[in-house]
């Protein structure tokens, strides 16, 4: 537009004047504002210290129950039975997370994940006591779809109403643990927000502790480079049980890998045990599950100490409220 | 069957749009879609995805020329092949996936291409003879062992663009659309997220993002080969296409002519405004037959009715050039430029000599030099392959064997219960191979399927020696100064824990060291059996050693090579 003398474009100055100091408002008030908001960065953590999972103890029922002999739908039914019930353990909507072993793409037969059957019962048993929710859900180490699917778990558990969660990186929130050694790390969110959580895991053979348990098996909850987690693994064992407080522990040791865990392969290395040992003391469970199959004591299992010492269990499992039975 | 001039035109845009979206699903479609249910407890996939690239003539001549076989599904090519003999150049215009989006992108308003410079750029030029000297060059490389045709072929070239570069692009996209709104703090809405989420990843997106070696080089030569369009109608169509060269001496003979009757010809020239072959629709000039994609735009456009397709004799006679019109000199000249090639390149330090110790090839991989003489580099392997381990290799295996399949174990290792990299592969470059076979479960597949058909002499994907027992890729080795327990008096064994072969391929070994404050302790320090050893690479992929593993993969010891091997084992007890 021409600037030129007459008043109609006198008026058109004015206008363009008034534009020009508008964007130029506009321009400083912008850059004001996100000068202000210069800091540097830092990533968003989580702080969670929400430990509601766990149920209050009752000093008439057993702290830990080992069944033998049956399948692991009537051995999970009568476990829960002699524990009190279900419903002691999941209210009617609670949002529920079981957590099994779904590690490996392995199938049900070498062991190296939970028993799919005693996952499927869990879900039920959990719905029955009538869970909002129930998400099964594990941070695979090999490809979670070849896990989940393999492991049997993903068809067994969605068969009877369960949320089967493929681990994704969206569904990670980095959280403060607490720990002594584990501090910032990316957390499966599901577990940040479950009302009650269920750890399922499998009794294995491993190198570096002599066997995986229920303590190794929270490993599943986070992401991120956990591979550094073995150099200080019985501080970072006790570091996870600390912060996961599960509200129930169910030991599957159906068929144990005896050797060449925590991956076997080989069925020469399963043993059929038909065993379950469930209970609300995650030390005792694991320190029972040790002496039984590997012969190993806290002398070669430093985190059941460490674990005790913190106050999250008792080690020596003859001292806890114990009920054996077959079915 | 459609009746007016245009309706015709109408059903080869159908027909266009339809192949495409074929092609696009396909291609979307090769990924383990996370489920077994109906295939036994096998990883494969339910569609044909490779149908595209097993029904390529040209991938099929040059991989017959080079192994003096068809493989398994090629011979589906003949489907495009034999109705080309009859009716010309048809795929070019109602089939081709990357010609359906040259059209698209040719039809885009374009200033080099207005009024009389698009009618004068659509007429015949004599560099459109240029993808017949390509051809013939490439052609006689096959025949002295080296595909290189999949590099300029038009479906290999349109698999490798989008599965390595395109789609993982519009992957990170998607997802960066998807983090922002998950930080909307509210639940239905993050709900709505999940749902987006969901419909992608079985759509474009696939289940997690991939990254692929030289995907932006990659990308950016199909985003180049497109714009190319905004300055000639489907340049590379007329000018560098080899299948289209095929195609075109196919069509030598056909029935399918184009009649012209100059008089009732007006001279408008509108049958030039829309043709994609470049080849003289317009009554005076001859026809080239070599050249046309049969799109029928001419006969839609023609506003006299002057010109037709017909079947049978030319009418009226010498109005048609029925050969290509490539000069025999500059064919001669090509086809010695092709004879020349591999032996060039065959004369510098290649994979026989001087190969990269990383140059690891996927599971079932023929022997380097049969590899080379079938893998037409679509990439429909790295597409597929579930733990994105495989990419194009720049200069690993030399400059000849450039964007053939390489496994970096750093991104990903090999999973040992998928075989799907030899299933989707269309020329058995990667055979064929089940999963006991890859395994070697004792009892099972102890015969290679080339020894299977006595064929053992040709093409094996594995050593004799180790005939039965596991497919092997490669062998870990530590480096010593990096790895935990050997230099830093630490705990780790995480390598061990992740080895996948039963026994271990890793064993650990009690040590007592002494720490940088001067405490002795044990520690249990991991050792490679190089025979149980398959070079899966899940050791260097899980070590927590990040950037320089502490435990690495390189080839030797591989199946495939008789040469490249270090162990000497007792042989197999048979």
């Amino acid at each position: 537009m021409p600037i030129d003398d007459t008043t109609a474009d006198r008026r058109d100055f004015m206008l363009r004047v008034l534009r020009l100091g508008g964007l130029s408002a506009a321009t400083l008030g912008a850059g004001a504002w996100l000068h202000a908001r210069s800091a540097r960065p830092v990533e968003s953590t989580v702080l969670v210290a929400d430990r509601r999972a766990a149920v209050p103890g009752d000093p008439s029922l057993p702290e830990m129950v080992v069944v033998q002999g049956g399948e692991p739908d009537p051995m999970v039914r009568r476990a829960l039975a002699e524990l009190g019930g279900i419903r002691r353990f999941v209210a009617r909507g609670d949002v529920v997370v079981v957590k099994p072993n779904i590690g490996w793409d392995r199938g049900p037969e070498q062991a190296a994940n939970t028993n799919p059957t005693l996952v499927a019962s869990v879900v039920q048993l959990c719905l029955e006591a009538g869970a909002g929710r129930v998400i099964v859900t594990d941070m695979s180490c090999n490809d979670p779809r070849l896990c989940f699917e393999r492991s049997g778990i993903a068809a067994a558990a969605g068969a009877v109403g369960a949320d089967v969660v493929l681990p994704d990186d969206r569904h990670f929130k980095q959280a403060n643990l607490g720990g002594e050694v584990l501090t910032t790390w990316p957390v499966l969110e599901p577990f940040l927000n479950a009302d009650k959580i269920i750890n399922l895991p499998i009794a294995k053979h491993h190198s570096l502790t002599g066997c995986t348990l229920g303590m190794k098996n929270f490993y599943g909850i986070i992401g991120g480079q956990r591979s550094r987690l073995h150099q200080r693994i019985h501080e970072s064992l006790v570091d996870l049980l600390a912060f996961a407080r599960p509200t129930l522990t169910i030991l599957d040791a159906y068929r144990v890998l005896v050797r060449g865990g925590p991956t076997g392969g080989s069925l020469a290395d399963v043993e059929l045990k038909k065993t379950l040992v469930a209970g609300t003391d995650p030390v005792a469970i694991d320190a029972y599950a040790a002496k039984a199959w590997w012969d190993l004591d806290a002398r070669r299992l430093p985190f059941l100490r460490l674990a005790q010492a913190r106050g999250l269990g008792k080690m020596d499992f003859d001292q806890v409220r114990t009920k054996l039975m077959s079915v | 069957m459609p009746h007016s001039r245009s309706a015709w035109s109408a059903a080869r845009r159908v027909s266009q749009i339809v192949c495409l979206a074929a092609f696009a699903f396909l291609l979307v479609r090769s990924e383990f879609s996370g489920s077994f249910r109906g295939l036994s407890g096998q990883v494969r996939l339910p569609w044909p995805v490779s149908a595209f690239l097993e029904a390529d003539p040209l991938a099929a001549i040059s991989t017959a020329i080079s192994t003096h076989m068809l493989y398994r599904t090629m011979w589906w090519s003949l489907v495009i092949l034999v109705p080309t003999f009859v009716l010309g150049r048809l795929f070019c215009g109602w089939v081709c996936p990357l010609g359906t989006l040259h059209h698209f992108f040719s039809s885009l308003r374009s200033e080099k291409k207005r009024g009389k410079a698009l009618i004068e750029s659509n007429r015949y030029k004599a560099w459109q003879a240029s993808k017949y000297y390509i051809l013939a060059a490439l052609l006689v490389s096959a025949a002295f062992g080296s595909v290189l045709s999949g590099l300029l072929d038009p479906i290999p070239l349109l698999v490798r663009s989008l599965a390595l570069s395109i789609l993982p692009g519009v992957n990170y996209a998607a997802g960066s659309v998807l983090d922002a709104w998950y930080q909307v703090p509210s639940r239905p809405v993050r709900l709505g997220a999940d749902v987006a989420q969901a419909i992608l990843q079985h759509t474009v997106a696939g289940f997690r993002q991939p990254h692929f070696r030289q995907a932006f080089f990659l990308g950016t030569l199909l985003v180049g080969l497109l714009a190319l369009n905004l300055r000639v109608t489907r340049f590379w169509c007329r000018a560098l296409c080899p299948l289209g060269a095929l195609l075109g001496l196919a069509s030598r003979w056909s029935l399918v002519h184009l009649r012209k009757d100059p008089s009732q010809c007006d001279t408008c020239n509108k049958c030039l405004l829309h043709c994609q072959g470049g080849d003289d629709p317009i009554p005076g000039p001859k026809w080239r037959k070599a050249e046309c994609h049969v799109c029928l735009n001419c006969v839609a456009d023609c506003p006299t009715g002057a010109i037709a397709f017909g079947v049978g004799r030319v009418r009226p006679a010498g109005t048609t050039i029925e050969a290509p019109d490539a000069g025999r000199r500059k064919l001669l000249a090509s086809a010695a430029a092709g004879a020349a090639l591999v032996p060039l390149l065959r004369s510098s330090t290649g994979f026989a000599v001087d190969f990269d110790s990383r140059l690891i090839r996927p599971p079932g991989a023929l022997d380097e030099r049969h590899f080379l003489e079938r893998c037409i580099r679509c990439g429909e392997c790295m597409k597929v392959c579930p733990n994105n381990a495989l990419h194009p290799t720049f200069a690993e295996g030399g400059l000849e064997a450039i964007w053939t399949p390489v496994l970096v174990p750093r991104v990903g290792y090999c999973e040992p219960n998928c075989v799907l990299c030899g299933q989707v592969c269309p020329t058995g470059a990667i055979w064929e191979i089940t999963e006991a076979e890859k395994v070697g479960r004792p009892g099972q597949a102890a015969a290679t399927p080339d020894e299977a058909r006595g064929q053992g002499e040709v093409a094996t994907t594995r050593n004799p020696q180790d005939a039965g027992g596991p497919i092997k890729i490669g062998t870990a080795f530590y480096d010593l100064g990096r790895c935990l327990p050997w230099a830093m008096a630490s705990d780790c064994i995480v390598c061990e824990e992740w080895c996948p072969t039963s026994p271990k391929a890793i064993v650990l070994l009690n040590a007592d060291v002494t720490d940088a404050e001067g405490r002795t302790r044990t520690v249990r320090r991991p050792q490679i059996d190089p025979v149980r050893c398959t070079g899966c690479g899940a050791c260097e992929y899980a070590c927590p050693v990040k950037d320089r593993p502490a435990v690495y993969v390189t080839s030797v010891g591989e199946s495939r090579s008789r040469t490249n091997q270090f162990i000497l084992s007792a042989a197999p007890k048979r």
